[in-house]
């Protein structure tokens, strides 16, 4: 692996202030909010605070992996819905899971060149109201009946109609499986749990984990990114609604696996669960922190993309983050906080197995030794998409927002966020509080 | 350039054209290179184009010129952004002398109309805005009508909320055009379509957009199609065999919303067309005698007068050039959510404040109700839910134009209140408080800048009720109360300004007719009864559903509020309701019980006999009181009186307003009744002493000229 600069090389990129909705846990049918409903709920209050106009955005980027049919470029529905005005440009990104890290990347890059000085980046996922869509055979069938204008040929048409024609594609599930290999993401983190050797015990110990670190986190109020969000039945909802405090290892145990379901070990409660959420970050060069006398929570100090085997993409984390360290020539003990985003507690608890083996870290790093152990205790410490949720599009930006407000309560300097992509990828961003 | 919606049809593209050289100050004929003729209209000192006799004698005089110069077809649009035409000049109504004067004129319009309609050239008229009354005959005369597919072209025949119907062959030309009973629907109601609903009618060719108006204009003036007519189903009940067995269905519909004897005119035009659809010249003729007579009926008059009023309130909020863009509302009970849900209706950004997100969901889902009902496109909707910000941290605040407070009535919260979010307002926002019995100087003790403390008034339902009082305190700035007033007009509610006085003018006056319907209840007189003596006055609702509607809980507090201060006893009943917890229809039961649909009304026993003086009682109180508010300068004159009563309490419109109502009455006889009923039942029914001299003694000079 080459050594490269690092990504904001121009000029500083602050994180002024972010906001995210509740997680809202699907329910199996189209929750009270589509992509663009969350996006512009989390972000109403967090523009409503700003000494700012909307309209004084240089852009708005936001990431999605399946908007909704009328949402397309989602990012400009959010803001125009937002009153952004006409002249404010927005653009949507797609990276899969780290869709809202690539948002807030692209704006990072544009303020670090020079070509934007205040941006709204985050990500949105309305996972419950993936498409449903109809089958190749149906589509065809369809074009001819459009076509079929007199009695007789619409007769034909009719007699051509199968059964086999209404069967739906659900849209959620393929595109949570890898067209190219073959696998859906629960399979590739069978795969990496294998390999390192995670057993069924550490994981559902893990999730558990996860769900007392949310609950600690709500009860002891360390969540007021959250906005409170409205629906139009009367209802409002201020918090993650995945979280089981009744949670316990017998009742891990007892949890059949979904994907490989005979002999696999990745279950419902020690994955990601599907989730609503949306979570954004609004980013400033020091010329408008300046301009609009911004406080700042803390500086995105570098960035890296990482490509990894579509079949064993839960250990992109590792692969992401591995040169930020090398750029940067920190050791695990120089990040004071880390969040990686827990698409499976079998993938995190993967990497930190790759990151503490000698020969992954050899053969598949080009690192001369292991990186280490790393400190669980500085790890997701409010939880994880495990307890939270993963709502793909959005998590990107949640765990960058949440880990500013960890270092900051903790008063600490130095944090990590990191994910995994379906496809065979790995994100990671590596942040600093204080101006410089 | 784009060309905004609410501006008339752009011509910027049309050919230049030779000037005919006709003196016209309203009109301008201009014929192009297909010898069309564009007759376009821009009445002179006038925002808006109606029909007045110079405007009607130049189309005549137009019209000579079309037929001389034999034109190819006749165009006929509006240089108005406001609309093509607002409707007649209804000034003009009230100076005819006689019926006969009326009918003169009347049928001199539509003379004129004729010509139009019989000009062999094709016509079209290019709508845009609004199209009423005499606006819309005279699109009826053209062959051709096509409008501004926007949502600010509403296309209508409302005469008959002034006590008349169409007068200027609507009535005529209507029913054939788009079939008898959506004609007669429109006439009777007298409501609005817009452009895609008046096309779907079939009463315009085309709606569309901007870019093609002008194009389908042109179009038809120059291909002139064979003009469409309604299918045969819709032709059928105009048929002379059915029309018998149809006009009484059309009574009956009618009659559950007005009474024939309070108002004459949708009887009326039922008997027109009834009798004379199937003779287009009589019923001309006929129709201009109908309106003539109606014209000069107290219904129309009082009516007429009405409109004056809603005028006058209007030209309240002109005073000063205000325009609001966020409006912070704080509390999000039944009425501040309300006011928020309309404020972000009208299109202002609104952020609603209450202490917990449980207590702003319930306005936010009302919210969502009202803003399907009212904008139906979900895209509009959905537009409207994005200005309505629900902010319980209070963000709004520091950015809003207009602060309205709606928290509950209690004197020291209001004051914590206001020192919290003084400092943190705009200096230049203003601060309201929907207050319905807290002295305004009491309130605003603490304050700053007491000068931009102004009373909002909202009545319930916020959505329903049209007029808001201004309230003006000692302290209040002028400009605070303008800016107020200009606000109450921004968001499409008629402004009255009235005096910081217990329950200021339309709390009052409701109040000794409300207790007064108690007491009655409370001698034994059946619910029933007393709602229907009212309601055959003339009122929308009897007293007593009234009360239950506004909450007995409220009554009670303002009832004893008022007492407090002005004397007077609250009728145990009431007290007896609050205390069992029953609070009228909130409750599901009051002195009414109440289902979804409303109130269950018990029947009287069929031999009951009402005393005679029920409607006297009831009625006679509330004249009391507006006289008193008047002698009080609560409000400034007579006019606003009659004018706030009638907006917000729904007074008998026809009567023209409780005081306009004593006049028409006869003051001496009035007194009579007031003495028979002080001798029988107490001093609550000594007259006012303004009755006998009648000058405000204290008005708010600043009103004067209103």
């Amino acid at each position: 692996m080459t050594q490269r600069k690092k990504t904001y090389s121009g000029r500083p990129v602050f994180i002024v202030d972010g906001s995210r909705t509740p997680f809202l846990k699907a329910g199996g049918k189209p929750g009270p909010f589509s992509a663009s409903d969350l996006a512009l709920q989390a972000a109403r209050p967090l523009l409503a605070r700003q000494p700012f106009a909307a309209t004084e955005l240089d852009e708005v980027i936001l990431g999605c992996v399946m908007p909704g049919p009328d949402e397309a470029n989602i990012a400009r529905v959010t803001a125009l819905r937002l009153g952004c005005g006409d002249s404010v440009p927005a653009w949507t990104v797609q990276r899969n899971c780290a869709s809202g890290m690539q948002a807030v990347d692209s704006a990072a890059r544009n303020i670090a060149d020079g070509l934007s000085d205040l941006v709204l980046a985050g990500g949105t996922e309305s996972m419950s109201h993936a498409p449903v869509l109809l089958n190749q055979a149906m589509v065809a069938w369809l074009g001819g009946w459009y076509r079929a204008r007199s009695f007789g040929t619409r007769v034909q048409a009719l007699s051509q109609l199968r059964l086999g024609h209404l069967k739906p594609v659900i849209g959620l599930l393929r595109g949570l499986s890898d067209p190219l290999v073959g696998l859906s993401m629960g399979q590739t983190a069978e795969n990496i749990a294998y390999r390192l050797d995670i057993d069924r015990t550490q994981m559902d110990t893990f999730a558990l984990e996860s769900h007392r670190r949310l609950a600690q986190a709500q009860d002891d109020g360390h969540l007021h990114e959250i906005e409170t969000i409205y629906d139009t039945s009367g209802h409002c909802y201020s918090h993650d609604t995945g979280l089981r405090r009744d949670t316990e290892m017998a009742r891990l145990a007892a949890l059949k696996p979904v994907f490989d379901r005979k002999y696999g070990k990745v279950t419902a409660g020690n994955s990601a669960q599907v989730t609503d959420g949306a979570a954004w970050l609004l980013l400033a060069s020091d010329k408008a922190v300046q301009t609009h006398q911004l406080t700042v929570l803390g500086r995105l100090v570098d960035s890296q993309w990482a490509g990894v085997d579509p079949a064993q993409m839960g250990f992109g984390p590792v692969h992401a983050m591995t040169p930020i360290m090398k750029r940067h020539r920190l050791k695990l003990d120089d990040v004071d906080y880390w969040e990686i985003n827990e698409a499976f507690a079998a993938q995190v608890l993967a990497c930190l197995a790759a990151w503490n083996s000698d020969s992954y870290c050899r053969n598949e790093l080009g690192l001369k030794e292991a990186v280490g152990e790393l400190d669980q205790a500085r790890l997701n410490v409010d939880g994880g998409g495990v307890s939270i949720g993963h709502p793909v599009g959005a998590s990107g930006a949640r765990i960058i927002l949440h880990l500013m407000h960890v270092l900051e309560r903790n008063d600490a300097k130095r944090g990590m966020a990191s994910l995994c992509i379906g496809g065979g990828q790995g994100g990671a961003v590596l942040v600093e509080r204080g101006v410089a | 350039m784009t060309d905004s919606p609410d501006n008339g049809p752009n011509d910027d593209n049309l050919p230049q054209s030779i000037d005919a050289s006709l003196p016209l100050q309203h009109w301008r004929l201009q014929t192009d290179d297909d010898n069309i003729v564009w007759l376009h209209l821009s009445v002179a000192d006038s925002g808006a184009n109606v029909l007045s006799r110079p405007v009607l004698n130049e189309l005549d005089q137009c019209l000579d010129e079309i037929e001389k110069q034999s034109a190819r077809a006749l165009i006929i649009a509006s240089d108005k952004g406001s609309g093509f035409i607002a409707g007649a000049d209804i000034r003009e109504f009230t100076r005819f002398n006689d019926e006969q004067q009326a009918f003169e004129q009347i049928r001199k319009a539509q003379n004129i109309f004729d010509r139009l309609a019989a000009l062999r050239c094709p016509s079209v008229a290019i709508i845009h805005g609004f199209c009423l009354g005499g606006g819309t005959e005279l699109a009826l005369a053209c062959r051709y009508r096509v409008a501004l597919d926007e949502p600010s072209t509403r296309i209508g025949l409302p005469e008959v909320r002034l006590g008349i119907h169409p007068g200027f062959g609507g009535s005529v030309r209507l029913p054939p055009l788009i079939g008898a009973l959506a004609a007669m629907d429109m006439m009777l109601t007298g409501r609005s379509l817009s452009a895609r609903a008046a096309a779907k009618l079939g009463l315009i060719n085309d709606a569309a957009p901007a870019r093609h108006l002008l194009h389908a204009a042109r179009t038809l003036a120059l291909t002139a199609p064979e003009p469409t007519t309604p299918s045969w189903l819709k032709r059928l009940p105009g048929h002379g065999f059915l029309r018998p067995l149809v006009a009484p269905i059309l009574r009956r519909r009618v009659r559950a919303r007005a009474r024939a004897e309070h108002y004459p005119a949708p009887y009326a035009l039922i008997d027109l067309w009834q009798r004379y659809a199937d003779q287009p010249n009589t019923m001309m003729v006929e129709e201009a005698r109908s309106v003539a007579h109606l014209m000069q009926g107290d219904t129309a008059q009082n009516l007429i007068r009405l409109f004056f009023l809603q005028e006058q309130l209007k030209s309240l909020g002109r005073r000063v050039n205000f325009k609001a863009t966020r409006v912070h509302v704080i509390g999000a009970g039944a009425m501040g959510g309300d006011i928020a849900a309309w404020c972000a209706l009208r299109g202002l950004h609104t952020t609603l404040q209450d202490q917990t997100p449980e207590r702003v969901a319930p306005a936010i889902k009302r919210a969502f109700a009202l803003f399907q009902k009212k904008l139906k496109q979900p895209r509009l909707v959905q537009a409207a839910m994005d200005r309505l910000l629900p902010d319980t941290p209070g963000h709004g605040l520091a950015n809003a134009d207009v602060v309205i407070e709606a928290i509950f009535e209690n004197l020291e919260a209001k004051q914590k209140l206001f020192r919290d979010i003084e400092g943190r307002m705009r200096p230049d926002a203003i601060l309201a408080t929907n207050t319905s019995s807290i002295p305004l100087e009491q309130m605003g003790q603490n304050l700053m800048h007491p000068d931009r403390l102004v009373g909002l008034h909202f009545f319930n339902p916020v959505a329903k009720m049209q007029l808001v009082e201004v309230v003006c305190g000692h302290n209040t700035g002028t400009e605070t109360v303008d800016r107020a007033a200009a606000f109450t007009r921004q968001i499409d509610r008629l402004p009255l300004m009235v005096r910081s006085t217990p329950g200021f003018l339309v709390n009052r006056v409701l109040m000794p007719y409300l207790l007064e319907a108690v007491t009655l209840l409370q001698e034994g007189v059946p619910a029933d009864v007393i709602d229907a003596a009212a309601v055959k006055f003339g009122m929308p609702v009897g007293p007593i559903e009234l009360a239950d509607t506004v909450g007995l809980d409220v009554c009670l507090s303002v009832a004893e509020i008022l007492a407090q201060q002005l004397g007077g006893t609250v009728p145990e009943p009431l007290r007896k309701q609050v205390q069992d917890g029953r609070f009228g229809r909130k409750s599901g039961a009051g002195f009414f019980k109440y289902d979804k649909k409303g109130p269950i009304k018990p029947k009287s026993r069929k031999d009951y006999q009402p005393p005679a003086d029920i409607e006297d009682r009831l009625i006679l109180r509330l004249l009391n009181e507006a006289q008193a508010c008047l002698r009080e300068g609560v409000v400034s004159e007579t006019d606003l009186v009659d004018a706030g009563l009638v907006f917000g309490t729904g007074f008998a419109p026809f009567r023209g307003g409780p005081l306009h109502y004593a006049e028409h009455r006869g003051v001496d006889a009035l007194l009579q009744t007031f003495e028979r009923l002080r001798q029988r039942y107490g001093e609550r029914f000594k007259p006012d002493i303004g009755w006998t001299s009648p000058s405000p003694s204290a008005p708010m000079d600043r009103q004067a000229d209103g």
